[in-house]
């Protein structure tokens, strides 16, 4: 228990995870701000003023018909040709339709909490993650590469323990800022949404469906953070897990998107993986297949592939235990 | 006298396929009694650190047998390393850490009381300055905080590793006078140093190591005494009869060492008065017969045959193993 209380007082005294704190904080509180700067609460006055916005573009198209018209009968009776230009019958039947012009339009834009809340979770959990993925693995791998983990194990001779010990304090450390962090974020936006957005159809179900959501992004969370913490361990470097993260997204993401569309794999896009990323915040993911369909027949249903979260959360596992495994048997078998 | 330290026939082989095999430790034996202040030399790559680091678990033997305090090592290793205080290589510590946050987190992950870490660094020297930032620190400084690092624990085998490197003169005596009050107070230290002269000042035992064997070892007097037996300085009353009296020597079975311009040096000679009768009867009269005194760098020197050869630029792996040690020519260095 001293261990584990002592690696977290270490990974709070880093100055590291202080600025990236700060960074993370202060980035999602920018958010907040910029959403609540760019959205307006809609009220009567809004939509007054929408309304006689949109019924002077209105009345302005209508003018502009009437003098196109006035003009084209001027061009007709000095003898021009006014088809081209005009359109026949000087194109009378183009008058502007009042139905054709929405007062919606003319509003400012409303942050609408049900409906965009799930894109500020997926937001939330990237910059999480990333924190997760820089204090992750430079808590060891700035650890072996100043000989605090030598020091460390001179007075605990466990390897495996202590490595564990060190990723307990990180996940720890990751889930209860993942938690707080979470819930201010969703009073953020809430209260972004209360005054100058909509919270409206807030229902029972959708705040579920929004905790559910807030769930698998924690989940995502401590996997990114211990990923991380494997690979800078496996390297007994901070630079091992940036380096094996940079190749695994290159390789992924344009590597094999490159050689699936080459090869003309049938939904190649499965073996990428930010496909499941996608699957694990959207609850599934659709993977369509137009060459399936030949237009030219008519109408034609696409075959369809979905990737849903519980096969995302099985990729991601298995990567991350695959990870976390390798580490330990390095820092059990490995001279130091 | 018990063994505070054993370690016998200690084996560890690197293999690579570049470089091939190369036999770190061959076979090393070791012993150091209880309140003893033990040195551990050698010249580089001879093994020392290799040692020591598999002594405290870093580094996996391929075999041969450990203990500490009695128990054997390294599957004792978690009981018995709350007693066993160490420094090995260089001191590395994390550079934005104070000095007291080092120790304060040390004695935190070994249940160390706090009141250890005040006590620790006065007595090295640090208190005014340990509210610093490691990375603010000299060599000497860092290597000042190593030796508290690894007195924190009060140990009862304290295994220092190069501890005078990069004090200065000052921190040189104080790190003697230390050594001398922790010997004193019944702690048990061993110390690996190239400063032999400190060494024999502060030592009452030492092992010597080379190519990965020991090739002597013996409280420092005997190690001295065995290798400085019976080598006598030889004066005549006239130079030029030198030569004459190294033939006459030569003849009647007494090994000359080295002839020098002025003098000679006798080995094994056990009887003075044998040199001394052998020389009357060649009608050569001594002017000087005295017994040379050997400091332990000579010893050291001849031992590993890592004395510098003008004209030669002796590689690392270039040394005597235990076969070669004890017939090693004498290159110098005898304190004449």
């Amino acid at each position: 228990m001293s261990l584990y209380v002592t690696e977290l007082r270490r990974l709070s005294k880093r100055r590291l995870t202080r600025l990236l704190l700060a960074l993370l904080v202060l980035g999602l509180a920018g958010i907040a701000v910029a959403l609540g700067l760019s959205s307006t609460k809609i009220g009567p006055a809004q939509r007054a003023a929408a309304e006689a916005q949109v019924e002077s573009e209105y009345q302005q198209a209508v003018r502009s018909h009437q003098q196109n018209v006035a003009d084209c009968e001027a061009a007709k009776a000095r003898g021009e040709k006014t088809e081209e230009r005009f359109g026949p019958d000087c194109g009378r039947q183009w008058v502007p339709e009042r139905e054709m012009y929405d007062a919606k339009w003319y509003l400012p834009y409303e942050f609408d909490m049900r409906s965009e809340f799930g894109l500020m979770i997926a937001a939330f959990a990237g910059a999480v993650s990333l924190f997760a993925f820089l204090v992750g693995a430079s808590f060891v791998g700035a650890e072996w590469n100043t000989g605090g983990m030598m020091n460390l194990l001179l007075w605990r001779p466990k390897r495996a323990t202590v490595l564990l010990t060190k990723l307990a304090a990180v996940l720890s450390v990751l889930l209860g800022l993942g938690v707080v962090l979470g819930l201010l974020w969703t009073g953020a936006i809430w209260l972004v949404a209360r005054f100058s957005g909509s919270t409206a159809k807030m229902t029972a179900g959708v705040w579920e469906s929004f905790a559910i959501s807030g769930l698998r992004a924690v989940g995502l969370v401590l996997a990114v953070g211990v990923v991380a913490f494997g690979l800078a361990s496996l390297g007994r470097h901070t630079a091992m897990a940036l380096g094996a993260a940079v190749g695994v997204g290159v390789l992924s993401e344009i590597g094999i998107q490159l050689a699936v569309q080459l090869a003309q794999v049938r939904f190649g896009q499965r073996y990428v993986l930010s496909t499941y990323a996608l699957a694990w915040f959207e609850k599934k993911w659709t993977l369509v297949d137009h060459r399936s369909c030949e237009f030219a027949r008519g109408m034609c249903n696409p075959a369809e592939f979905v990737v849903t979260w519980q096969q995302s959360a099985l990729v991601f596992g298995v990567g991350t235990v695959l990870v976390l495994a390798a580490a330990v048997w390095s820092i059990r078998r490995r001279d130091i | 006298m018990s063994a505070v330290l054993e370690i016998e026939g200690l084996q560890k082989t690197y293999r690579s396929r570049r470089r091939g095999t190369r036999h770190a430790l061959a076979g090393f034996d070791m012993r150091v009694e209880a309140g003893q202040v033990h040195g551990f030399l050698g010249p580089n790559g001879s093994g020392k650190t290799t040692t020591l680091r598999t002594l405290l678990g870093l580094i996996k033997p391929d075999g041969g047998r450990m203990a500490i305090l009695g128990r054997e090592v390294p599957r004792a290793l978690p009981e018995v390393a709350g007693q066993v205080g160490a420094i090995v290589e260089s001191p590395q510590f994390f550079p934005h850490f104070t000095a007291r946050d080092t120790l304060d987190l040390l004695a935190s992950a070994g249940d160390v009381p706090r009141h250890r870490v005040a006590e620790v660094l006065e007595l090295v020297g640090l208190r005014d300055r340990a509210d610093e930032r490691v990375k603010t620190y000299s060599l000497g400084m860092k290597q000042r905080l190593a030796v508290a690092s690894a007195l924190l624990k009060n140990p009862k085998l304290l295994i220092l590793d190069e501890p005078a490197n990069g004090l200065d003169p000052g921190g040189i005596r104080e790190m003697r006078a230390l050594m001398a009050d922790l010997a004193a107070a019944g702690m048990t230290v061993v110390l690996s140093s190239h400063i032999l002269g400190e060494v024999q000042l502060i030592c009452d035992s030492v092992t010597i190591i080379s190519l990965g064997r020991r090739v002597a070892t013996g409280p420092v007097a005997e190690v001295l005494a065995q290798h400085s037996s019976g080598t006598v300085r030889l004066r005549l009353e006239a130079v030029t009869d030198l030569p004459a009296a190294a033939d006459a020597l030569t003849r009647a079975g007494v090994q000359v060492a080295t002839r020098h311009d002025d003098h000679l040096l006798l080995r094994g000679v056990d009887k003075p008065a044998t040199v001394t009768r052998i020389l009357a009867d060649q009608g050569l009269y001594l002017s000087e017969l005295a017994p040379v005194a050997v400091d332990l760098e000579s010893v050291f020197l001849e031992l590993t045959a890592t004395a510098p050869v003008p004209g030669q630029h002796r590689q690392v792996d270039e040394s005597a193993g235990a076969e070669t040690a004890a017939t090693a020519p004498t290159q110098g260095g005898w304190g004449v």
